[in-house]
């Protein structure tokens, strides 16, 4: 348990195998959100924020099943990848408050959050632009003989732009070792996914692509990282790509303006029936892994640690003015200081 | 290719067909599928698997064809691999060449005649070349490719169906960012790139007046140094530009200039440009809306005999 309260990425990440930690985590993701949304209210946060609560088994589910040095490409709502696959609180919320404590030293915001330490390129905040990425990356790992496989994360919305057809089309002619993994919350920004898209399930669209297509309920952490143990295994034997659909939901609207009026009455009361985090506490309890009263101490716990990276990030002093030119190319006075991924 | 295994080259048409331009002929036999890749007409998947395995440690050159195709594909170029050293703080940079013929003068219409280097020049973070002969591509290339950061270069395709005697030398490099002085000269200075440093030359050759042409080389960063120190030397400031007067590189140049080196001015600064309209497929038509050796031999000769700027072509057109 002291292990992810680490400052170290990698070793939060590592300290994903426990399952405790994994329940933990999911729990870190949550409270993490929350306290955006409430420094957005305070006037700490600008632009603006897209959560994903309700999300957090996919988020876990998928950072158990990759090594720290696999490739992530991610979409704006990043938060949840980013806390799951190793930053720390500080680093996201450091970000999203534009401190220098931040991942991306502030100059990132909260659609851009990076650490190349654990594999994780800077979130992008155009749709769809990760997956044709995720597919270089998945070309140099193959290129540079080793095993290591990329893994694009976007939305059910992404599933509707060019970069999602051209970029499982030459993955699967590449035969490259990349997973596509929709997380499908049934909303593309406002808009229903009926209103969008002819298909009820994005992973049908595999077919057209010959390779694998797997639908899985996203809310359950345990069948999230099976799901993608068996992509990731096949990507890494060389035998090409998959498209993993994770059926989810998130709790708010698309962005802090939008209070999602548009959703059907009912429906997201459902769906908070089967919270990731109750659903995988109720597993640990089952395991006896986890003890009666624990999911409220641990509670307890994350809230008093989100509290203290919190206090943190309000420490942090705002980047200096010189950050504005220094990495925009090698001649800017950042200079050449790049780390390339996989360069032994 | 031969001394780096990093570099792959990626695009429609290059392994097997070797381009339609056939610039990357012979490149397959060489180098295999793995590193010569067809690609599908996917200009936004393959750009953006450049993006991805340029910050994964391959160097990869990006064959645009035609540079009007990356407009499918320019989010990856400009949105992404332009910010990936600015949001990871240097941490990543993305060691990516795209490669493209441009520019008009062949009867390809509008929609194939275009520079579009002010799309690149626009977005910081990328830097742009455009080459002039096969020395000047040998070396831009060979500069681009050990760049960390992306680079565009631009080919005038006009160019591709010339032929001259070039020897490669192995280790020659032109510097990125660096302009070099084609011919010397003391009554102006003229500024070309591309296809018009051809034009440049010959339309000095043939002035009255004694003009330093210089070749632009690098658009973005361009060389301050070197063109300021012309301009102070000759007083007088001509930018040839293939590119539609609102948006023309050289409108960068003349303001630096007029700021910078006004003192020095002994006329105003000039630009000839193309017209702000389409490049048109007409013979007739294209070869008006090109700058020709004489127009620009008339324009520089106008500035420097009477130190005022002369009309452009179409203003007495109509």
């Amino acid at each position: 348990m002291t292990l992810s309260n680490s400052n170290s990425p990698l070793a939060r990440r590592e300290a994903l195998d426990d399952r405790l930690e994994q329940l933990r985590r999911m729990i870190e993701i949550r409270f993490v959100e929350e306290r955006i949304q409430k420094l957005f209210a305070e006037g700490h946060v600008r632009g603006s924020t897209h959560l994903a609560s309700g999300q957090e088994g996919v988020s876990v589910g998928i950072a158990r099943s990759i090594d720290p040095d696999d490739i992530v490409t991610c979409t704006y709502r990043g938060h949840g990848h980013a806390l799951a696959l190793g930053l720390t609180p500080a680093g996201v919320i450091g970000e999203i408050c534009g401190r220098v404590i931040g991942c991306a030293g502030g100059v990132g915001g909260s659609m851009h959050l990076v650490e190349p330490a654990i594999g994780l390129l800077p979130t992008a905040a155009i749709i769809g632009a990760g997956l044709p990425i995720a597919c270089g990356a998945a070309l140099a790992a193959r290129a540079r003989g080793t095993d290591r496989v990329a893994v694009a994360i976007f939305g059910d919305g992404s599933a509707n732009i060019g970069a999602f057809h051209e970029s499982l089309n030459f993955a699967a002619i590449q035969k490259l070792p990349v997973v596509f993994v929709c997380e499908n919350n049934l909303y593309g920004e406002y808009t229903r996914i009926q209103l969008s898209t002819p298909v009820e399930d994005i992973a049908i669209r595999a077919a057209s692509y010959n390779m694998p297509g797997v639908i899985v309920d996203g809310q359950d952490a345990d069948k999230v990282a099976e799901a993608m143990a068996t992509a990731v295994a096949r990507a890494r034997r060389g035998e090409g790509p998959s498209l993993v659909e994770m059926k989810t939901y998130r709790y708010s609207g698309h962005s802090r303006s939008d209070p999602a009026t548009y959703r059907p009455a009912g429906e997201l009361d459902a769906w908070l029936k089967r919270d990731p985090i109750d659903i995988f506490a109720e597993r640990l309890t089952a395991e006896t892994l986890l003890a009666a009263g624990g999911l409220d101490s641990l509670k307890t716990e994350v809230r008093e640690a989100v509290e203290t990276a919190t206090a943190e990030v309000l420490d942090s002093p705002a980047p200096e003015l010189g950050e504005i030119m220094a990495h925009v190319g090698a001649y800017s006075a950042g200079g050449d200081q790049r780390h390339l991924f996989w360069s032994n | 290719m031969t001394e780096d295994p990093t570099v792959i080259m990626m695009g429609e048409d290059i392994a097997a067909a070797g381009g339609p331009f056939k610039v990357t002929e012979g490149l397959l036999a060489v180098h295999g599928p793995q590193r010569v890749i067809d690609t599908p007409i996917s200009e936004m998947a393959f750009m953006g698997a450049a993006v991805g395995a340029a910050v994964c440690g391959l160097k990869p050159i990006v064959e645009m064809m035609f540079i009007e195709f990356i407009g499918v594909a320019l989010d990856q170029l400009t949105t992404q691999a332009a910010t990936m050293r600015y949001l990871s703080r240097g941490k990543l940079t993305t060691p990516l060449v795209v490669r493209a013929s441009a520019g008009a003068g062949q009867g390809f219409g509008c929609q194939h005649s275009q520079m579009l280097d002010h799309w690149f020049r626009g977005t910081p973070g990328l830097k742009v070349c455009v080459t002039s002969n096969a020395r000047t591509t040998y070396g831009l290339l060979r500069s681009a490719i050990e760049d960390p950061d992306p680079v565009v270069v631009l080919e005038p395709r006009i160019l591709y169906a010339e032929r001259e005697e070039y020897e490669f030398d192995s280790s020659y490099r032109i510097s990125l960012g660096r302009a070099e002085i084609v011919k010397a000269g003391k009554d102006a200075t003229l500024l070309a790139c591309g296809a018009m440093v051809r034009v440049a030359k010959e339309a000095a050759e043939n002035s009255s007046a004694d003009i330093e042409v210089i070749d632009m080389l690098t658009l973005w960063p361009w060389d301050r140094d070197t063109i300021m120190e012309s301009v102070s030397r000759t007083g007088r400031l001509v930018t040839l530009e293939e590119a539609t007067a609102g948006n023309g590189w050289g409108a960068e140049v003349v303001s630096s200039v007029a700021v910078e080196a006004f003192g020095s001015l002994k006329a105003p600064p000039h630009r000839i440009t193309l017209p702000d309209a389409p490049v048109p497929y007409s013979g007739k038509l294209e070869a008006r809306f090109l700058p020709s050796a004489a127009y620009v031999a008339e324009q520089v000769s106008a500035l420097v005999s009477t130190n005022k700027t002369p009309m452009p072509w179409w203003r007495n057109a109509a």
